[in-house]
């Protein structure tokens, strides 16, 4: 059994909540783009590492929620590798390209995947100084 | 001959005017454009922000008004070629007769191109968009093979574009009412082919299966590529069997024929995508600028290289090219 199954999920949960909400705070995303997804809940699977974390949007912030089956299905299930979701948050693939390879998969609200996906599209990184950020590949 | 590459968001144009396109083209976020999906395209201020980018660079932007006006809103459209205008937009791309007509008449400095969807596929059509609304420059439908585009760039002194690469549909350009047989809207009314509303893709112990509104596209069994859930793409039982009865998913690549494009007075190539991601943009722009560079200068003995192939056929729809219409030996 790999490691990180074993782990709970609500740190990587509520890390990809802290991030999102920063992203929020410093104005990178716009909560206007978010409006659609306001009291939905969104699940990212790693299918490789066979981890899942759920996070569910107020309109205001992003918080951390319980994954498990018990939860039942989040309105928008995103499904990739951990080499597939690396590569879309460095912006090295586009998702269609992943999408059309069958190396990511989005079932649910169709409508709020693509909402996550355009408001990641339109962050502009080089407003934040950061020493190393995505990169045009 | 230039380089015009889509953009859906203002990172996508950055990517764009980086990688040495040498128009991007991007639409406003309604359903003013045929990509009007959730999040996606340019508000005012990115607008702003793209054109001063693009124009700092000596690049132009072009935003497309290619849906059809409908009774009720079509003041949005006119608002818009209002925008473009007072933006400094450097051209604008348009089907509607109506449209052209007021942006001809209200905006005369604005520059006009004819979209795909106007789908003027004979020189005479082309030169009366010309002569009517002094259209400057005419995007050719997907159905032409290459010798009835080269006749079209003869009889006409309006500035021809061709598309090079992207996902391609029926071509049934600017008439396609196919999603709106299975859901109501269609790509020309409020600006997408299967909105994302009525999508719903969900994994069965038979495969992987989408639906528009209900209605199964497709049934892709596990490692089966996968397309974009629009009914011209489906399988469909006819007489007891299933296949792609409208057409098979693919992309049009017609990098092999830029020597010919070249030799014909092509104006620009186009290259489609603006829901796709910056990664594609700026891949895919990359290696158009270094195929067209190379076409330039080698003539006739350019052949596309196959690294540069292999970088498009990744991120091909269905994951295989086609050089669509262009080849057709007969006419």
């Amino acid at each position: 059994m790999k490691l990180l199954q074993m782990l709970p999920e609500a740190p990587p949960a509520h890390m990809l909540a802290l991030a999102l909400n920063a992203g929020l705070c410093m104005g990178l995303v716009s909560r206007g783009s978010l409006e659609l997804l306001a009291g939905k809940s969104v699940a990212l699977e790693a299918s490789d590492l066979g981890t899942r974390v759920r996070v569910a949007y107020d309109g205001e912030r992003f918080r951390a929620q319980a994954g498990g089956a018990s939860a039942g299905p989040a309105d928008l299930t995103i499904r990739s590798t951990s080499a597939g979701f690396l590569s879309l948050a460095l912006r090295r693939e586009d998702p269609d390209t992943l999408f059309f390879t069958r190396r990511l998969v989005m079932t649910g609200d169709t409508e709020l995947g693509l909402v996550v996906k355009n408001a990641l599209d339109a962050i502009d990184w080089s407003r934040l100084p950061l020493p190393r950020r995505p990169a045009a590949p | 001959m230039e380089l015009v590459c889509p953009a859906g968001s203002l990172p996508a144009l950055k990517a764009a005017v980086d990688a040495g396109a040498d128009w991007v083209y991007l639409g406003l976020r309604d359903e003013t454009n045929a990509r009007n999906f959730a999040g996606l395209n340019f508000d005012a201020a990115a607008l702003a922000a793209g054109l001063a980018y693009a124009h700092a660079k000596r690049r132009k932007v072009l935003l497309a008004l290619n849906t059809y006006p409908q009774a009720g809103t079509w003041e949005r459209w006119m608002r818009s070629v209002d925008l473009a205008a007072t933006q400094g937009v450097d051209a604008i791309i348009v089907a509607d007769l109506g449209l052209l007509d007021y942006a001809h008449r209200t905006h005369p400095g604005l520059e006009l191109h004819l979209s795909v969807q106007g789908s003027a596929t004979s020189h005479e059509a082309i030169n009366f968009y010309q002569q009517k609304f002094g259209v400057r420059r005419a995007v050719l439908p997907r159905v032409l093979s290459l010798a009835q585009v080269e006749y079209a760039i003869r009889n006409t002194a309006v500035e021809i574009e061709v598309f090079g690469f992207g996902g391609l549909c029926v071509m049934v350009e600017g008439r396609c009412m196919l999603s709106a047989y299975a859901c109501g809207d269609s790509p020309n009314t409020m600006g997408a082919c299967s909105p994302a509303r009525a999508v719903r893709w969900e994994e069965t112990p038979a495969g992987l299966e989408s639906r528009l509104n209900g209605v199964l596209i497709d049934r892709y069994a596990p490692g089966e590529h996968a397309a974009y859930p629009t009914l011209c793409k489906g399988r469909f039982e006819v007489e007891d069997e299933t296949y792609y009865a409208i057409e098979e998913p693919a992309s049009l690549n017609t990098m092999e024929l830029l020597p010919e494009f070249v030799r014909m007075g092509v104006r620009a190539v186009k290259i489609e995508g603006r829901q796709r991601s910056p990664a594609y943009v700026s891949q895919v722009t990359k290696v158009w600028r270094r195929a067209i560079d190379a076409a330039l200068a080698e003539g006739a003995q350019f052949a596309p290289r196959p690294d540069w192939m292999a970088e498009l056929n990744r991120h091909s729809e269905g994951s295989q090219q086609t050089l669509g219409a262009f080849s057709r030996p007969w006419k």
